[in-house]
């Protein structure tokens, strides 16, 4: 029958495009890197410029899962990433404690701000400290944005609300909208609220906004960068090379002369500053 | 019409559905070029009858034999099913064109395109749907519907064919238009059939030989002549008993008109036959007007016969009253008209018919 | 509204232009979604037709289930799967988590029961007596069913047109088992979404118009096929 003809056609269609889809994956298996890093990094475009000179130099495939840091931190905890690339500080030496990772090494940093309405209802332009202006902001019961996803962020700022010595949680006007830091951007333009951002983040997203940066510059706001090779002692399948590799890379000279000059030409200022071989202490930790 | 070759032959056929008996055959058997009716109420056990027949139905019990071997009931024997066809009441068309719907049967057979366009095109010939054939199924009147149905069956040149109720859903004249055209092809294609109804003129018209049901079971069995002439019971009667059945031979046929010769009588029938032709005239009670004077002269029945009543039976307010006029006649007369008339047994009165009023059918 | 039409202008302009990463965007949406909704096809047809011919015990549970499968949930499934493909999950031999493959499975277990409920109720809504018409016509058992199934085609087309709907515009799913890996498992949903989380309103809606006219692109097809089976 002539409908037999196209059915048969059909099928022929499916095995081509199944034997293609497996052919896509099939033999890179070790040649897979699974970087878990942090929605900030992807998002502002620094792993469009970095990941195909390092996947054309050693010949790994990276799959890049942008996630909160805490979520992937999770992944490696559970041997599902090969190595991170994240900026909570704090959590990261648990993690290390863990013995979860084999080595963390510092690779930049980019700082918070705080950024507001240009109305600034709370009064904080110009403020010295993060912890003085957030207990005006909680003075005043402005609107604050807060991501509540547990990212990098959200750990940040939880830092500073007790540094200011306020308990926002549970507040009127402290809202968490779960969300990534644009959407967080937007939300807070949208209520003409506070928000504490990544400069990266909120330099790109600038033009429709409305918000303005209100205070930065403090040490507490610095956002600090390690990769963190998940340890193959703990998970044998791990790609303990590969992570290897990734982690070199991202401390090497040339690499970090990149990170130096990611953003200047689009915002006139670079977004991240390389710190690989300093020291901590030296950025105020 | 028939010949003494058994085509198909049943041996105490059983179905039973939740626990109860619905049909019971202990024999049927139906022979080459034979028209067989089944003929009964809904629930009598037709349809089931020829399901099983066609093995669409596992029996609970029993034996079908094909040319005299066994067949196996309901199972994946498709070499019987090929050398069958089935018409439903519901004509069931596939959604695709009038011509792939008759085509349908030669395709499952995978008989080669040329010869599939042939034979498709001989049958919706032969069911005056040759115009049709690019239509879609969905798309077409009821009376059509029911061909297309009918030419997929014939298409596959099936030896026996079972019609379930095929004119159930038709309108009066498309029904009869369609009877026609079937009576025909049947004559022609040399096929087999058995059909079931509940209607007696399709199945005096189709037929040859007829089987009365009756909860599952086969009441009475002869051909069309025997079992309308003697239904042997009052249910038959009820069902088949057209009461007014005649047998005669044809005279001269002129203008669609014939003139028969029945028991020495002449009459003049509606029809068409050729001299010396044996044919049964069937016509109900309803139909003879009974009179006390003779009506040559003021009505326009051709047929008129004297004769004698012989016996009265009153039914309420319609009476049926049995004649003699050289051959048996029985008349529907109101109980009115009886006592204006002052009819008894053993009056002289004077019987007519038109000559549209009776159905003719060949003798084989 | 002026970011719709900002959006829907850069859209045009994306598409004129053959903007490489919305075209290998736009292409990897329908190669995942096409294979999923090919492959929940052959499973949900010969599933639903299967299911819905045969007579056995716990057919109507069974067609419950489906029926409840119908609306899985697309983040339920991603998570599922991603569990079952984890390194350290039981499937982890296959190590295609991340993958356009990890995202056709996800995808087809989203489709599948989609296209086999439509198929059930299809072919039960042929009239019964249809399966002893086409047998009386001498099909084997093969044939009924090729017959039946060719007979439900337009309803079944719709059971399509349904599952590729839900695949190609879920995000949840591909986005957990994908990871929205640029040049390799990011799809129109996942890059509307982190386009959206960046920001990028316009880029996003662009991403969103032309999800809008491949859906409307495909359905506009089927319902070309459909049209054309059906004889005047």
């Amino acid at each position: 029958m002539k409908g037999k003809v196209r059915f048969s056609h059909g099928l022929s269609v499916l095995a081509m495009l199944v034997v293609f889809a497996l052919s896509t994956t099939a033999g890179a298996a070790s040649k897979n890197l699974i970087l878990a890093t942090t929605t900030s990094t992807q998002d502002s475009g620094l792993l469009d410029v970095l990941l195909p000179v390092f996947e054309k130099e050693s010949g790994y495939f990276v799959k890049t899962i942008a996630v909160g840091s805490g979520q992937a931190m999770a992944m490696g905890e559970k041997g599902e990433a090969d190595v991170l690339l994240v900026h909570s500080p704090e959590a990261e030496k648990k993690f290390m404690d863990k013995g979860a990772g084999s080595s963390r090494r510092l690779v930049m940093h980019n700082d918070f701000i705080i950024v507001g309405p240009a109305g600034d209802p709370a009064k904080i332009r110009g403020v010295k400290t993060s912890a003085e202006a957030f207990k005006k902001i909680a003075h005043s019961g402005s609107i604050f944005l807060s991501r509540g996803d547990n990212s990098g962020t959200h750990a940040k700022e939880k830092g500073l609300w007790k540094s200011a010595a306020v308990s926002a949680e549970g507040q009127k006007w402290y809202q968490q909208t779960g969300l990534g830091m644009g959407q967080t951007l937007n939300v807070a333009a949208e209520k003409k609220g506070y928000t504490l951002t990544d400069r990266a983040t909120y330099l790109s997203m600038k033009k429709n906004l409305g918000l303005e940066i209100l205070v930065e510059g403090d040490a507490k706001l610095l956002n600090i960068y390690h990769v963190i090779e998940v340890n193959p002692a703990k998970w044998p399948k791990v790609n303990s090379p590969a992570a290897k590799a990734f982690a070199d890379f991202m401390v090497s000279k040339r690499t970090q002369e990149l990170i130096g000059r990611f953003g200047v030409d689009k915002f006139g200022a670079p977004l991240f500053f390389p710190d690989a071989g300093k020291k901590p202490e030296s950025l105020g930790l | 019409m028939n010949g003494d070759t058994v085509i198909l032959e049943a041996r105490d056929l059983v179905v039973r559905r939740g626990g109860a008996e619905v049909l019971s055959v202990p024999e049927f058997t139906l022979h080459e070029r034979e028209s067989v009716a089944l003929i009964g109420p809904n629930g009598a056990g037709k349809s089931t009858m020829l399901l099983s027949l066609a093995t669409l139905l596992q029996p609970s019990a029993g034996d079908i034999l094909f040319h005299g071997s066994r067949v196996q009931a309901s199972g994946g024997d498709t070499s019987y099913r090929r050398r069958i066809a089935m018409v439903f009441q519901e004509p069931l068309l596939f959604d695709t064109t009038v011509f792939d719907n008759v085509a349908s049967g030669l395709k499952i057979r995978g008989v080669p395109r040329d010869e599939i366009r042939k034979r498709v095109g001989e049958c919706l010939e032969r069911f005056h749907i040759d115009h049709l054939a690019d239509r879609s199924a969905r798309r077409i009147s009821g009376g059509e519907v029911q061909r297309t149905s009918l030419a997929r069956a014939f298409a596959t040149r099936p030896e026996v064919v079972f019609l379930d109720e095929p004119f159930i859903a038709l309108d009066p004249p498309t029904r009869h238009a369609l009877m026609v055209d079937l009576a025909q092809v049947l004559r022609d294609s040399g096929s087999s059939a058995i059909i079931a109804t509940h209607d007696q003129m399709e199945a005096l018209r189709l037929a040859d030989r007829m089987m009365v049901m009756q909860g599952g079971r086969v009441v009475q069995s002869g051909t069309t002549a025997e079992v309308t002439a003697h239904p042997v019971n009052a249910f038959a009667a009820s069902f088949v008993g057209m009461e007014n059945v005649l047998t005669g031979s044809v005279v001269s046929s002129a203008g669609g008109m014939l003139t028969l010769d029945v028991a020495g009588r002449t009459m003049e029938i509606v029809g068409s036959g050729s001299p010396g032709e044996r044919v049964v005239l069937c016509t109900h009670p309803e139909h003879v007007v009974v009179t006390t004077v003779d009506p040559h002269h003021r009505t326009s029945a051709r047929n008129v016969f004297p004769g004698t009543v012989t016996r009265i039976v009153p039914l309420g307010a319609v009476h049926k009253v049995y004649l003699d006029c050289g051959f048996p006649l029985v008349a529907s007369v109101t109980a009115h008209s009886l006592a204006e008339l002052g009819m008894v047994p053993g009056s002289r009165v004077f019987a007519s018919f038109k000559a549209t009023s009776v159905h003719l059918y060949r003798k084989g | 509204m002026d970011l719709i039409l900002d959006g829907i202008r850069m859209a045009w302009h994306l598409l004129v232009t053959l903007d490489k990463e919305v075209l290998a965007v736009t292409l990897l949406s329908l190669k995942v979604s096409g294979l999923a909704t090919l492959i929940s096809l052959v499973i949900g047809v010969i599933g639903g037709t299967a299911i819905a011919l045969a007579d056995f015990p716990g057919k109507r549970l069974m067609v419950s289930v489906v029926n409840t499968s119908m609306g899985l949930p697309p983040v339920v499934v991603g998570l599922f799967v991603t569990i079952m493909l984890w390194r350290n999950g039981p499937l982890s031999r296959w190590e295609i988590l991340y993958t356009p493959t990890a995202m056709v499975i996800a995808q087809t277990i989203i489709a599948a029961p989609i296209v086999m409920g439509i198929s059930i109720a299809a072919i039960q809504n042929l009239p019964p007596d249809l399966r002893l018409q086409i047998l009386a016509l001498g099909a084997s058992r093969r044939q009924m069913v090729w017959l039946l199934v060719r007979e439900a085609r337009l309803p079944l087309m719709a059971g399509i047109m349904a599952g590729f709907g839900g695949v190609i515009s879920e995000v949840g799913a591909s986005i957990m088992v994908g990871g929205n890996i640029k040049g390799y498992t990011r799809v129109l949903t996942t890059a509307t979404v982190m386009e959206t989380g960046k920001g990028n309103f316009d880029t996003a809606i662009a991403l969103g118009v032309i999800l809008l006219a491949l859906c409307f692109a495909v359905n506009y097809l089927l319902t070309r096929v459909q049209q054309r089976e059906r004889p005047r």
